[in-house]
């Protein structure tokens, strides 16, 4: 059997702009091998919802995509402040984000649960001062 | 309903991507927080915004909508316009504010994407 195939990404967090880049590279590379339309929306809303809480919650971190014949796994890690209470975190309409970053278009609270609601899978995995590791499934069909 | 009447109804500029404007778009949402169109839209379609940054463009990339229209004659600058050309992605500017451009819109017979 093959390895599958692995993309790795650096995510800026020093860069709201750029911001959702590697999401963008996912989604074409997703197209290139073929997976439905439904399945690569999927994972590239969560896969840019979590981009952009890396670069607006956290300091940025790195994005590691894998694909396997059946499902895709991302997985997007940092060494940000960690989320105090992820229950609270998890519910919609709940941010601590400074009414700066909701002038730019974010930070209603719907990130995490539309990451949830777009994942067949999600476990978050957090520790206060340590960072945030958040690993997403998306089953294929 | 294709792109280019869209544009005139909103008596809209193109700004990029005019090759596509005989695209069709079946539906469109009207909003300035991303996050909610991440959340709430289901169907490619049309995304009219007051808020002019690069991740408008992402936004409607990732949702596979084909056109973004800007209200209350915002500008988009250089680096949206050329995101907006490589995601193949219409862009429009018109001096409307939001309401009225999504009114006229809507009257014209393109609906919205209702609930997921
Ligand atoms: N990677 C992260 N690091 C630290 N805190 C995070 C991270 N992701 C999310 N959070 C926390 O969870 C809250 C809810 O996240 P989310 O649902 O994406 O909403 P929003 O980003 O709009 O605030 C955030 O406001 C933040 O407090
Ligand atoms: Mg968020």
């Amino acid at each position: 059997m093959t390895a599958p195939l692995r993309f790795h990404y650096d995510i800026d967090g020093e860069n709201f702009t750029s911001a959702g880049e590697a999401s963008v590279k996912v989604k074409k590379s997703l197209r290139q091998l073929g997976f439905p339309q439904e399945v690569i929306r999927r994972v590239a809303i969560a896969m840019y919802e979590g981009e952009i809480n890396m670069v607006i919650h956290a300091e940025g971190g790195w994005a590691e995509v894998t694909v396997y014949p059946d499902r895709i796994e991302i997985v997007l890690c940092d060494r940000g402040p960690g989320i105090k209470d992820v229950e609270l975190a998890m519910q919609a309409g709940y941010s601590t984000a400074p009414e700066q970053i909701r002038s730019l278009g974010f930070g209603a609270g719907m990130g995490l649960p539309n990451m949830k609601a777009n994942s067949d899978t999600m476990v978050i995995d957090t520790k206060i001062g340590v960072g945030t590791t958040i690993t997403m499934t998306v089953n294929v069909g | 309903m294709k792109i280019r009447e869209i544009a005139e109804i909103a008596g809209a500029e193109v700004l990029a991507c005019e090759d596509l404007v005989d695209h069709e778009v079946h539906s469109a949402c009207g909003s300035d927080m991303m996050s909610d169109v991440l959340a709430f839209v289901k169907e490619q379609g049309l995304l009219i915004t007051g808020l002019v940054n690069t991740q408008v463009i992402r936004t409607a990339e990732m949702m596979d909508m084909r056109a973004v229209l800007f209200v209350r004659s915002k500008r988009p600058t250089p680096e949206i316009l050329e995101l907006a050309k490589r995601a193949e992605i219409v862009v429009m500017a018109t001096p409307m504010r939001m309401f009225e451009a999504c009114g006229l819109i809507y009257e014209s017979g393109l609906k919205g994407t209702g609930l997921k």
